[in-house]
């Protein structure tokens, strides 16, 4: 091809052991901030997915940013040493194509540079140019494909996906690539249902937030996606704080010291879509993850203003929740300086 | 949020059926493929009647595998509000029109060793799509299609040709009935029954599904119900601050786009339950016709489905 990868901007990084994983500052400017006031509670905060403002996560319906080909590196490894992180319960194999369908026409649409379809008929060619990837195949025909579809179209791309199965009035976790998580299973969840696998969230089943939560997915359409934005914290950038290996990072929670708080704790995003697949009728949940550290945050001063205050009222029970409870009056303290009590200015997003 | 997805096309073909059916196809206008869908989905149409914008939604009947053109067929109903004459009086080939995503509320139960089929009329449309799918990917199914006569049956040679001996029909006018008890009560472990014809068939087979023991997660039905025509009336918006009159082949939903308001709805026959508004004030009575809403709703007057339902009293507020 035309375009070698080193031309390509993405970079050599790692997201364990040595964390080489940096921001440059316009992807920092791009992040989603999902903060739109300086407090945070849980509601049920969907909104269509295509406005596609520009300069920001939102731009492009699946994003695609400088961390890339890393992020899919560490997939790998994560797959390497479990393969149970990618799961699809049999009668989801329809719903697996048509996530390799919309992921291949989304990216090759908004990234002609970097990826190309071509159909002929069922008879496809995909490239992708980042990861080396040229690949002949026919559309419905697993044996033609390295792996099942699902598998192989999401080693290709940023973040987690939750493929949710509609019957019975409910969701269904029947399927799933996730190594990107925030502390939580598939393997644990596969076969769930909505209300099953959000048990564990604390104060938003009093409110209802989940009942109304999953009226509003079932009634999502095609052509029409919606997004939400989550967030937690994670020390050091590590992509898979899975409950799998929670031996390895679960300690890591207890380094946060006055000193390392800026570059050592990032505050971490979760930009979840939700998608109506067209010939499964199933629900394509991808959750796409982005860090900003301490630092990276000090670099928009309303964002950095709001973070201070959003962990100052956040209520106990979510900061434990999100597991925040060792570090969190460390990170306030550190904050403490980019917050001189003015007000700050309305929406999400940089002054 | 009611600001649905939706796609231009032109009418490619209209076919001429029977007597009380056509069949319309559309196609992108610069012959592209149309986006997939799945067996069971339907499309709402929009029809620009005079100074009436009505929204029907209908079943598509094409192979979900090919979607070079989408295919519905429309039964003519000389009592409805007209959206059925319509199509068949005005619309014509090569005519542009908009239609809605497809959007699916039969979904096939992919895990089901076996899918049961009852069909009753028109109600063989979302069939057809979903036979092609379960023909692509082997599945085990049987289908019974009970009709009035043989000129009214649909598609039966059709399908006697794609699926052979899975196909049962049966014919009113030859006193040949479905016997369901004794198909529900012989069905391997695991099947899944689909229900899609008038609304006494339906309301026979939900009877019969529960009086045989199945579990309601394994029965399937699709009804779309009809707004119906009604005396006109008065309907207070509270959150728009509007009065408006809903006039008698006219929806309340209807009326309401037609003031201007946003309103939620996806299917558009009282089904899938995007439209339910609250009720804020009722001095008077609901006529639901809805299949949403619990009865507890429907009796306290506290909820509604502007999509069918109307109301006969003094005066009745929307939390709109």
């Amino acid at each position: 091809m035309a375009t070698s990868a080193k031309d390509l901007p993405f970079k050599q990084e790692t997201y364990r052991n040595d964390f080489t994983f940096k921001n440059s500052p316009e992807t920092v400017l791009r992040a989603p901030f999902p903060f739109d006031k300086d407090s945070y509670m849980y509601a049920v905060n969907m909104e269509l997915h295509r406005d596609g403002r520009p300069g920001t996560a939102f731009e492009a319906p699946i994003d695609v940013d400088e961390h890339y080909v890393a992020e899919m590196q560490d997939r790998a490894l994560v797959l390497d040493e479990d393969p149970l992180r990618y799961q699809s319960l049999p009668h989801m194999s329809l719903a697996g194509w048509d996530t390799l369908e919309l992921l291949m026409t989304c990216k090759a649409e908004t990234y002609p540079q970097w990826f190309s379809l071509t159909r002929n008929g069922d008879n496809w060619h995909w490239i992708n140019r980042p990861m080396g990837i040229d690949q002949h195949f026919v559309f419905g025909d697993e044996s033609t494909l390295p792996y099942g579809p699902l598998e192989y179209i999401t080693r290709q791309a940023q973040g987690d996906f939750c493929v949710l199965d509609e019957r019975d009035d409910n969701l269904w976790m029947d399927a799933g690539m996730i190594t990107t998580q925030a502390d939580w299973s598939l393997d644990f969840d596969i076969g769930m249902n909505f209300f099953e696998w959000h048990a564990p969230v604390p104060l938003a089943h009093e409110k209802g937030i989940f009942i109304r939560a999953l009226k509003y997915l079932r009634t999502i359409q095609q052509g029409n996606p919606a997004r939400r934005l989550n967030w937690t914290m994670t020390v050091n950038p590590r992509l898979d704080t899975s409950p799998e290996n929670f031996h390895i990072w679960g300690p890591e929670n207890t380094h946060i010291t006055p000193e390392n708080v800026a570059d050592k704790l990032y505050l971490r995003i979760e930009l979840q879509s939700f998608w109506r697949l067209p010939r499964s009728n199933a629900l394509l949940f991808p959750i796409r993850c982005y860090f900003l550290s301490m630092r990276d945050l000090s670099t928009v001063p309303k964002w950095a203003t709001r973070m201070h205050r959003v962990l100052q009222t956040l209520p106990p029970e979510i900061a434990s929740y999100k597991g925040l409870d060792n570090y969190r009056q460390i990170a306030i303290d550190w904050l403490a300086q980019h917050d001189d009590g003015s007000p700050t200015t309305e929406g999400p997003f940089p002054d | 949020m009611s600001s649905n997805a939706t796609l231009d096309v032109v009418v490619s073909d209209v076919v001429t059926v029977n007597s009380l059916i056509k069949r319309f196809h559309f196609v992108r206008p610069d012959g592209s493929p149309l986006p997939a869908f799945s067996g069971g989905a339907h499309i709402v149409i929009e029809m620009q009647d005079g100074d009436t914008i009505r929204r029907t939604p209908y079943s598509l009947m094409s192979s979900p595998l090919n979607t070079t053109d989408y295919q519905v067929s429309i039964r003519r109903d000389d009592e409805g509000r007209g959206g059925s004459l319509y199509m068949h009086q005005q619309v014509t080939k090569g005519m542009p029109m908009r239609i809605g995503y497809p959007a699916n509320l039969f979904s096939l139960d992919k895990r089901a060793p076996k899918q049961l089929m009852f069909a009753g009329g028109i109600g063989i449309t979302p069939f057809l799509a979903q036979i092609h799918q379960l023909l692509k990917t082997n599945g085990n199914f049987e289908l019974h299609y009970s009709a009035r006569n043989e000129k009214l049956g649909a598609y039966v040679s059709e399908l006697k040709q794609l699926i052979g001996h899975r196909l049962h029909v049966y014919y009113d006018d030859q006193d040949q009935r479905i016997d369901f008890d004794n198909l529900l009560s012989t069905q391997p472990a695991g099947t899944h029954v689909y229900v899609c014809g008038p609304a006494p068939m339906i309301d026979h087979v939900l009877t019969r599904c529960k009086a045989h023991g199945w579990p309601k997660a394994h029965t399937h039905f699709e009804h779309f119900a009809k707004a119906p025509p009604g005396e006109p009336f008065t309907l207070e918006l509270r959150a728009s601050n509007k009065f408006i009159e809903v006039g008698e082949n006219q929806s309340m939903l209807e009326a309401i786009e037609a003031a201007g308001v946003d309103a939620p709805y996806l299917c558009r026959g009282g089904a899938c339950g995007h439209c339910e508004t609250d009720v804020l004030e009722c001095d008077g009575t609901l006529l639901h016709e809805d299949h949403w809403l619990e009865d507890d709703e429907r009796t306290s007057s506290r909820k509604v489905m502007p999509c069918v339902s109307r109301f006969k009293g003094q005066r009745l507020v929307l939390d709109r």
